[in-house]
């Protein structure tokens, strides 16, 4: 490409628009397609194929076996049997999801306003320090918690000496500490797409507002709450879709009376090897995911999530 | 008015340290249990201080093959999820091109489901092919669930880049490959490395599609530690456990620091 190239091209992208000699456009027009190859064909081989499979094998004839190999029956009853087996499952992982999310949006809103707007100099320390802790390895954090809460540890000593625990109270194995966990193992995710939002949030708004006698409650509910609401919804779902289909919480900090559905669907896979029920349950939750993303994406735009 | 705000953001600040606070908490535990004798294996508290557990990280039979086999995994998934998603990022930042949408659906949508579902099916995916479980679907499954975190990583940096800076280039008479050897692929390099840096962690740490697809001999570090944890867990875990949280703070802090200097010159 030479200099004269750039003289003359109309408006538009810098790059698609040059005038170039056939071959040259030729093989720009087949750059983009060739730079894709290599990770849309992995993607599509790993990631699409299968999700096919699983639609398929929930499928399959639920009287066949792994040994015996599997018969596609096209048994859509697999999904009522797995619902009804398994409902309570499914709606525990959406309540404590759920609720994590809330608590993530009380812990997390405050911890990235303060470093987006507050923190000076010292901000992107901070924002280390946020992501610092997912340097260690999850299973390991979600281990310490079990310490933490454990029957003879401080915080349970502390808690039934100011009597907030009955005195043979307990904090593991309660809905209360699996809530907890995934409120602590998903809160970066949170945390950040709201600080990127919040870091652009322009002060001089707030003051207007606040030179406009609105007290500093109605500032933040009138015009920091709307402004930063896109960070908010790309947090939330960062945070939800990862704690709603986790089980490891479930499995170190509850017992069997606390389990969500991937360890339902972990242990169909895994243990029991009763893969059309799996699939079913596999596929029946990315289908509810995947409804949910699309109703906020559809609301908020793929900007701040992408 | 003036004294109220001043209370209002000390408040915000001093809410937020606490929050760094609970996200620091467990941390502290694991320091704190890396220097513990327990009285018993399935011991969780703190009992006696020791540091026999630095000084013998290996202790435990199978741990450090296991990390061993994490890092190899990791490094290979890195390095083929950030060759193709930089690939895929440059095409989508500098491309116009028929299928932009649907390219971007599919790289958007494994971000979107949960860890459950795509180990699962990919299960599915290898079952009904026939393809024995290990090390290759392990990597296979972590370079899918990594491709997607770098395009969105290099994208960021190559949609900052400043174009002029090319032409710049090219009108100065330097051929396209040039262009790209000697401005843009610096330009980028920063945003390459955080993703390829992402890369590492996401696959070092992962355990649920791991579990998945990795069959029974296949143990990576976190599934060793999964397996410990029903069979009690040795303090040398909490030793690496310590040790990757002071490389890893290191290496940023040591970088962010760099990178500061690099702006002062």
């Amino acid at each position: 490409m030479s200099v004269l190239s750039h003289v003359g091209a109309p408006v538009g992208g810098p790059k698609d628009t040059v005038r170039e000699p056939v071959a040259g456009q030729r093989r720009r027009r087949l750059l983009p397609y060739l730079l894709l190859l290599p990770g849309a064909l992995w993607l599509a081989l790993f990631f699409a194929v299968p999700a096919v499979q699983l639609a398929a094998t929930s499928l399959y004839d639920p009287a066949g076996s792994l040994d015996l190999g599997y018969a596609m029956t096209w048994a859509f009853g697999n999904y009522p049997d797995a619902l009804a087996a398994y409902w309570p499952q499914f709606a525990r992982s959406f309540a404590y999801a759920g609720i994590a999310t809330v608590l993530a949006v009380l812990l997390g809103y405050p911890l990235a306003y303060a470093i987006a707007q507050k923190a000076g100099r010292w901000k992107n320390l901070m924002l280390v320090c946020v992501v610092a802790p997912m340097f260690t390895s999850f299973l390991l954090r979600t281990l310490a918690w079990k310490t933490i809460l454990s029957d003879n540890g401080w915080l349970v000593g502390l808690l039934r000496d100011l009597h907030l625990l009955a005195p043979d109270g307990r904090l593991l194995a309660t809905p209360a500490a699996v809530v907890l966990g995934l409120t602590y193992n998903f809160l970066p995710f949170m945390v950040l797409p709201l600080y990127a939002n919040l870091e652009r949030l322009d002060y001089r708004l707030l003051e207007a507002a606040s030179d406009l006698y609105a007290s500093p409650v109605r500032v933040f509910r009138r015009v920091t709450l709307p402004l930063s609401m896109p960070g908010l919804v790309a947090g939330t779902l960062l945070f939800f879709i990862p704690a709603s289909g986790d089980y490891i919480n479930a499995e170190l900090l509850g017992t069997p009376n606390e389990y969500m559905i991937g360890n339902v669907i972990d242990s169909a896979f895994l243990v029991r090897l009763d893969y059309p029920q799996a699939a079913a349950l596999s596929f029946l939750f990315m289908a509810v995911i995947l409804a949910i993303v699309f109703v906020y994406v559809r609301r908020a735009g793929t900007d701040e999530v992408v | 008015m003036r004294f109220g705000r001043w209370i209002a953001e000390r408040w915000v600040l001093a809410l937020a340290l606490l929050v760094l606070g609970y996200l620091f908490l467990p941390i502290a535990v694991v320091a704190a249990l890396s220097f513990n004798r327990p009285s018993n294996r399935l011991s969780y508290d703190f009992n006696e201080f020791t540091l026999d557990n630095w000084r013998n990280p290996c202790g435990p039979g199978d741990m450090c093959s296991s990390l061993l086999l994490s890092v190899q995994i990791g490094l290979l998934a890195t390095l083929v999820a950030t060759l193709l998603g930089t690939l895929m990022a440059f095409a989508m930042v500098r491309h116009r091109f028929r299928g932009r949408a649907a390219t971007n659906l599919l790289i958007f949508l494994p971000m979107a489901t949960p860890e459950v579902v795509m180990g699962s099916s990919l299960l599915a995916l290898f079952v009904a092919a026939g393809m024995p479980l290990g090390f290759w679907t392990v990597v296979i499954a972590h370079v899918m669930f990594c491709v997607s975190f770098v395009v969105v990583t290099v994208k960021a940096r190559l949609a900052g880049l400043d174009a002029r800076l090319e032409e710049a280039a090219m009108d100065l008479y330097a051929s396209e490959w040039q262009t790209f050897r000697r401005v843009t692929f610096p330009l980028v390099f920063p945003g390459i490395l955080a993703a390829a840096l992402l890369s590492f962690s996401l696959s070092f740490d992962d355990f649920i599609i791991t579990n998945f697809n990795a069959g029974s001999s296949t143990v990576t570090f976190p599934m060793y530690v999964w397996g410990a944890a029903q069979r009690g867990i040795p303090p040398q875990v909490n030793v690496i456990g310590t040790a990757m949280f002071v490389i890893a703070l290191l290496l940023v802090l040591g970088g962010s620091v760099r990178r500061r200097r690099g702006v002062a010159a």
